[in-house]
């Protein structure tokens, strides 16, 4: 398993192989409060590296994911289905919301580690 | 993924009495109407709004309007603010609160308030009106503008109003003063709260039980940690305040109702007094007393999603045919409900309950009920 990498959109990468999970960070779940529902994209879907990804909802709002890296969508979360709360609860573990068979690994090489996250963040508040 | 990044507004925002006390609970703080508001405590707004409907939940409302309407007694008042309100203000009897709505010269709303007849000695004469925060200025110049000579508008700037709502309200508040429980739903009386004279309606936006306390500004931290210190009280944010009152079907000015909206459209002709109906005294009576004969092109109705997505405000209503029906002016998800809730305006042809109607989310067509109001069964306190 490779190291966790982060957007500046406040998604998470974690790459295993050639299938990469996606996620959003406790950063923004803790931004968007609590989750009521996650709308997912269809297995097989092709999303291209900043694409809409997925829409994640809290009661007052709904935010789009955006994909860290361009590929196919091989798996999704359905277990935020029932429990959407996963995210809050667990965001950079059960909150997962897709596997992508990562199309350019060159892609990661933009991303941020987590020392750079946590201080963009830090920038941000 | 896309966060609200907070901008700095262009003006300062103003703060309510209660603004160091939201901090030290740690409240978040967003702009609301000019005000730096609290929409979510550490509890979130899913727990807040559960909360308040199993509990009792305290709401800072002080950024809403507050004034007093002053006459020589209490026909004239009454008579004044009739001339701009299409509701029974003159049959009001000492105490006693009506809602009612600022209507324009088409029959549109440009506010919902809240009047009250005060009780009281030396109280003759008077009326209390609170008005939301985003019209208050429009609100009272426009009455102001329109007072005959012998009644005066005197704001209450120096007020604060705290909200106390949900099940174990009327327990905590007689706690502090035993003439609370004897309040009937919609009366307001003078009520010393930890030696501050309030002025406590039993009233309120959420569809439960409970009270709304208008209170000097300079003791509102006081009464409002009096009242926290309560096992049953937690601090609610704006966000559940507005989940509940979705929840409870109650407009949301400005969205649910707005100066483009007739009280009939708005599905609020009860507020329409039968004897005002009659006297046709109020801004645009023609068009109104013209619907309710023949029915308004549009209607205000609950709408139920099929599923967990939400369909927001500003989402189209189509029908069976995808031809446009109408729009969603409120949606979101209900925490008691346990699912996606909403209200909008849709044809009167395609309005009735029981119908199916389709909404449109993010591009995808999502199935939805025409469902009656409100979503949760209220709990307003009802006389023996």
């Amino acid at each position: 398993m490779s190291e966790i990498k982060f957007t500046d959109q406040h998604e998470w990468v974690r790459v295993d192989g050639d299938v990469a999970t996606i996620g959003i960070t406790d950063y923004a779940q803790e931004q968007l409060g609590d989750v009521v529902y996650v709308e997912l994209p269809e297995v097989g879907r092709e999303v291209a590296k900043g694409d809409e990804a997925a829409v994640v909802e809290s009661v007052k709002a709904a935010s789009e994911v955006y994909a860290p890296i361009s590929g196919e969508v091989v798996e999704v979360n359905g277990d935020l289905e029932a429990t959407p709360a996963g995210v809050n609860e667990d965001a950079l573990g059960r909150g997962w919301f897709v596997k992508i068979k990562v199309k350019d690994a060159a892609e990661l090489g933009t991303l941020m580690d987590k020392t750079a996250y946590d201080t963009f963040v830090a920038e941000l508040e | 993924m896309a966060l609200a990044e907070p901008t700095t507004p262009d003006t300062p925002l103003k703060r309510t009495p209660l603004h160091a006390l939201h901090l030290e609970l740690r409240g978040k703080m967003v702009p609301f109407a000019g005000y730096e508001m609290p929409v979510q405590f550490p509890k979130g707004v899913l727990g807040e709004h559960l909360h308040t409907r199993e509990k009792a939940g305290l709401f800072d409302v002080s950024h809403m309007g507050q004034a007093f309407l002053a006459g020589p007694d209490h026909e004239t008042t009454a008579h004044a603010l009739e001339a701009l309100v299409p509701g029974d203000i003159t049959g009001l009897k000492p105490g006693q609160m009506r809602y009612t709505l600022l209507l324009n010269e088409q029959g549109g709303i440009r506010d919902d308030l809240m009047v009250t007849r005060a009780a009281g000695d030396g109280q003759d004469g008077r009326l209390f009106l609170v008005v939301n925060a985003a019209c208050k200025d429009a609100d009272f110049a426009h009455i102001e503008a329109l007072l005959p000579p012998g009644v005066e508008l005197r704001r209450a700037d120096d007020r604060a109003l705290l909200a106390l709502q949900g099940p174990s309200a009327v327990a905590v508040l007689t706690r502090l003063a035993s003439a609370a429980g004897d309040l009937d739903f919609m009366t307001m009386a003078e009520i010393e709260l930890c030696g501050a004279p309030c002025l406590v309606s039993r009233s309120g936006y959420t569809g439960e039980d409970g009270f709304e306390i208008s209170v000097p500004a300079a003791d509102a931290e006081t009464l409002a940690r009096a009242l926290l210190a309560f096992d049953e009280v937690e601090p609610i944010g704006l966000g559940a305040r507005d989940s509940l009152r979705l929840e409870a079907g109650l407009c949301l000015y400005g969205h649910d109702i707005d100066e483009t909206t007739t009280p009939v459209e708005a599905a609020l002709t009860w507020s329409i007094a039968k004897r005002r109906r009659a006297e046709a005294n109020f801004p645009g009576a023609d068009k109104i007393l013209d619907q309710i004969a023949n029915g308004a092109p549009r209607k205000r109705v609950g709408l139920k999603p099929e599923g967990r997505a939400p369909a927001r405000e500003g989402a189209e209503i189509v029908d069976a045919d995808g031809r446009t029906v109408g729009s969603v002016t409120s949606g979101g998800f209900g925490p008691t409900v346990g699912g996606p809730v909403a209200m909008g305006y849709v044809d009167r042809d395609h309005a009735g309950v029981g119908s199916e109607v389709t909404l449109m989310v993010r591009g995808k067509g999502r199935p939805a009920g025409i469902v009656p109001l409100p979503f949760v069964t209220k709990r307003f306190h009802r006389k023996k």
